[in-house]
């Protein structure tokens, strides 16, 4: 194993719904500011994350037009995260479940999303420095 | 002796399972290892002034080390210079830093 960290994240949350998704956000942040070698294994529901037909929407009842309301993304953010990761020498490598996809119609993932299995997870924390397991409620 | 990293999501009047998490932490510390809590989320919500929650008091005098995420606190308008004795805010770069020194780590 190299002596850069590398971390690995399971997540199973969808995206606009629990703050668990964006507190891991922040830790895959932080990672990838510091160069670490990032595998994230979403299952579930979190394969709709990277969901690249996610859109931002107006929102009458602040009176703000598409624009001024600039409605985060998730997938957005996961796009940021893998050019920062590779910026400062890390890469972010993200795998969707594939039975989850196929179950929920999420193909149309981002580019630089991969399709897996589980034991992608299992391969990712045998080779990682550790693996953070984030299961929903 | 083991190091441990529990990052606690919740609050203790949400659910009763964080008291005996509380617990599980104090005890792994009272056997010998090193511990960390990290609270995060609605996991701040017992620190700030005025709150009872006295399955947190306990666990501050059992040696494990209590931490709060300062972006948690400022979302719950909860001052850092008000935090219990023993409590410490501090930025979420402490929980990547003990996931990259290999810590047991639980997501609660």
């Amino acid at each position: 194993m190299s002596s850069k960290p590398t971390l690995t994240f399971s997540i199973m949350d969808g995206p606009f719904e629990q703050a668990r998704i964006t507190t891991v956000m922040r830790l895959i942040d932080i990672a990838a500011r510091r160069g670490y070698n990032i595998n994230v294994f979403a299952y579930e529901g979190a394969v709709y994350l990277p969901f690249a037909k996610q859109a931002k929407h107006a929102n009458a009842v602040h009176g703000h037009d598409v624009d001024q309301e600039d409605h985060p993304l998730s997938k957005d953010w996961i796009a940021a995260l893998m050019k920062t990761a590779q910026a400062n020498g890390g890469k972010l490598d993200w795998v969707n479940c594939g039975l989850c996809v196929d179950e929920r119609g999420a193909q149309d993932s981002i580019e630089g999303c991969r399709r897996g299995s589980p034991a992608d997870l299992w391969n990712s924390a045998s080779a990682s420095t550790n693996t953070l397991v984030v299961g929903t409620r | 002796m083991a190091k441990y990293l529990f990052i606690q999501t919740r609050d203790p009047y949400e659910s009763r399972q964080v008291d005996q998490d509380y617990e599980l932490a104090a005890g792994l510390a009272g056997a010998g290892n090193e511990v960390t809590m990290f609270l995060v989320q609605n996991g701040v919500l017992p620190t700030r002034r005025g709150a009872q929650a006295p399955g947190l008091q306990q666990l501050i005098h059992t040696g494990v080390q209590v931490l709060c995420d300062e972006f948690s606190l400022r979302e719950r308008g909860i001052a850092t210079n008000a935090l219990p004795v023993g409590v410490q805010a501090t930025a979420l770069d402490v929980v990547v830093d003990q996931l990259a020194e290999g810590r047991k780590a639980i997501w609660l």
